[in-house]
């Protein structure tokens, strides 16, 4: 439901974005990564027809934003970063504002509003004005706004940004519960999330994609995926820790605390599970074990990676 | 969805933005008692002991030459500052139709403004016989001569978030607009141009399609001038917005 080509925006010197290619189909969830300044919002805000590209273009719903904006535009439902709203109206005013401009009218309009104010649970807030409200309220206003005309494309740029623990387990659910038949980009800057509610993540940095797949595919580059942490009572004597090392699809153990702990982390080869192995030499060597613990990739550090490995390229590229 | 009833989406939400603030209140009272002023104390209302208004006509130019870019200054620049900006122009509707609505709210409060003044033709018709058609004429020509500031104001008011710059700019430019037919400008260019050019210049003036019609007369020239320049500077303003985007 969303195309995006070759997408492109220059700030003068500075390319914010360069060249992003990807397409969202109805019940994913794509969820944006990147660092402050990579480009997720200027990526969104093309998307979404507020700025327009330097070059490619994006579709939402087969309508290209450059040359049918409006048809497009009245697909999408929009969450820009911040979630700036009209402050001196009442949330109720502001819906209803929203949803005229959208063309809803009348009854229907005044269900849309129902509608939206149940998901979002705005009932106690409605005939405040906006500029009173409390942060977590106001995101939510902003939510309910992209939601009110049930859109098929939903884009939220940092739905849960400063939100505290609820709020934002709120906003996931309200996600969550929307993505069947929906096509939704997120972006953010907090990887817990990722789980949460993608069920695609795309990391992007300096304007560039750096990776496209789902975040547990994510997790198993990292470099300690799959590694088995170990901890025995007492310490065991050094041939045996030695035959661990020996052991199918082990590269090496490490020490995995202060010296003289008896702690040890088994790197496994790329790909490789190693713990039954691992569990059945400890019983067969009657290690008294206090901890056996399977490291899942934490996504944190693939991000890390990634965008480490990107920008020694740029240096790289930059010395020549 | 159609045009008009979008423009009108825009429009009400504008103007009602203008009473959500003491400020538009404080606008209205500086407006009365600045036209009221003029009119009593400089323009000798009383002494000249005619049954006209010509005496409160003449500053308008010169009233709105502050107040109109006061009423403009936050219809683009307030927007870009706090960010709803992005919200508007991500909503299915062409630019032209914010830019119309939001335009509209702000000529329909300076109208406002305007109609307040009535007490004072209601005294000069008690106080005398008036002819009541230059009156009329005046007041048309006055909402049209704000109206011409105010897309001024929309067009200056979209280059910039800061509603203080904006002021400023579009104060400018209408100054040039107004005084274009006075004589001082007028003057010193009639010894070293050419007379066709000074016309021109002064066909520009917003002071002398105003001076004709507070006279009484409703041509249709004074008339299409102020519709033209709403028009130019309307249409302006949809290129900066549009402009902006592509930045
Ligand atoms: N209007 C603008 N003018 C100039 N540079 C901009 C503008 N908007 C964004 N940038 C720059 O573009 C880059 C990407 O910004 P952005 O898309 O906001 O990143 P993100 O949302 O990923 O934090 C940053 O370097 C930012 O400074
Ligand atoms: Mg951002």
């Amino acid at each position: 439901m969303i195309e995006v080509q070759s997408l492109t925006k220059h700030f003068g010197p500075i390319r914010a974005v360069d060249g992003v290619s990807f397409s969202v189909g109805k019940g994913e969830v794509l969820g944006f990564l990147g660092p402050n300044g990579a480009g997720k919002s200027t990526t969104m805000k093309m998307i979404t027809g507020f700025i327009t590209p330097t070059a490619g273009t994006a579709a939402v719903c087969g309508h290209d934003i450059r040359t049918a904006p409006i048809a497009a535009k009245s697909r999408i439902g929009y969450l820009p970063e911040g979630a700036p709203l009209y402050a001196d109206m009442t949330a109720r005013g502001f819906l209803n504002f929203i949803g005229a401009s959208r063309g809803l009218r009348g009854a229907e309009r005044a269900k849309a509003v129902d509608r939206v104010v149940e998901i979002a649970q705005l009932k106690t807030v409605l005939d405040q004005p906006i500029e009173t409200l409390s942060k977590g309220f106001t995101r939510r206003v902003g939510l309910a706004q992209a939601l009110l005309h049930d859109p098929d494309v939903l884009i939220l740029d940092e739905p849960t940004d400063g939100l505290d623990p609820n709020q934002k387990h709120h906003v996931r659910q309200v996600i969550n519960d929307m993505a069947p038949d929906k096509a939704i980009v997120i972006s953010t800057h907090i990887l817990e999330e990722v789980h949460a509610v993608c069920s695609r993540a795309m990391i992007i940095d300096h304007g560039r994609l750096l990776a496209d797949s789902t975040p547990a595919e994510l997790e198993a580059r990292a470099q300690h995926h799959n590694t088995v942490t170990l901890r025995t009572l007492a310490m065991p004597p050094d041939g045996e820790r030695a035959a661990l090392g020996q052991l199918d699809g082990v590269i090496e153990i490490e020490a995995g605390g202060s010296a003289g702990e008896p702690v040890f982390r088994v790197i496994p080869q790329e790909g490789a599970n190693v713990l039954p192995a691992v569990t059945a030499f400890v019983a067969e060597k009657g290690w008294q074990v206090d901890e056996l613990r399977l490291e899942q990739g934490r996504l944190d550090d693939v991000f890390r990676e990634l965008t480490a490995a990107a920008a020694a390229g740029r240096d790289a590229e930059a010395a020549q | 969805m159609n045009a008009a009833r979008t423009v009108a989406v825009i429009f009400r939400r504008e103007f009602a933005g203008y009473f959500a603030s003491p400020v538009a209140y404080v606008f209205l009272i500086v407006f009365l008692a600045l036209a009221g002023a003029l009119t009593f104390f400089i323009g000798n209302f009383f002494q000249r002991n005619q049954a006209d208004l010509d005496s409160f006509f003449v500053f308008h130019p010169w009233v709105y030459l502050f107040l109109m870019p006061a009423i403009a200054m936050r219809l683009w620049a307030e927007e870009r500052k706090t960010g709803t900006v992005e919200l508007l122009f991500t909503l299915p509707i062409a630019t032209w139709h914010a830019v119309a609505g939001k335009f509209l709210a702000a000529w329909l409060f300076a109208g406002v403004a305007l109609a307040l003044t009535f007490p004072i033709w209601i005294t000069v018709a008690n106080l005398g016989a008036p002819d009541h058609g230059p009156i009329i004429a005046g007041y048309i020509g006055s909402f049209l001569m704000a109206g011409g500031y105010l897309a001024i104001g929309s067009c200056l008011s979209a280059t910039t978030r800061n509603q203080v710059i904006a002021f400023v700019l579009a104060a400018i430019v209408c100054f040039a607009f107004s005084m274009a037919g006075a004589e001082v400008v007028l003057g010193p260019i009639r010894d070293i141009l050419p007379q066709d050019f000074v016309n021109l210049v002064a066909s520009f003036s917003f002071l002398n399609h105003f001076a004709e019609m507070r006279k009484g007369v409703i041509d249709l020239r004074n008339l299409l001038y102020f519709l033209s320049v709403i028009g130019v500077f309307l249409f302006a303003t949809v290129l900066v917005l549009d402009l902006k985007k592509a930045e």
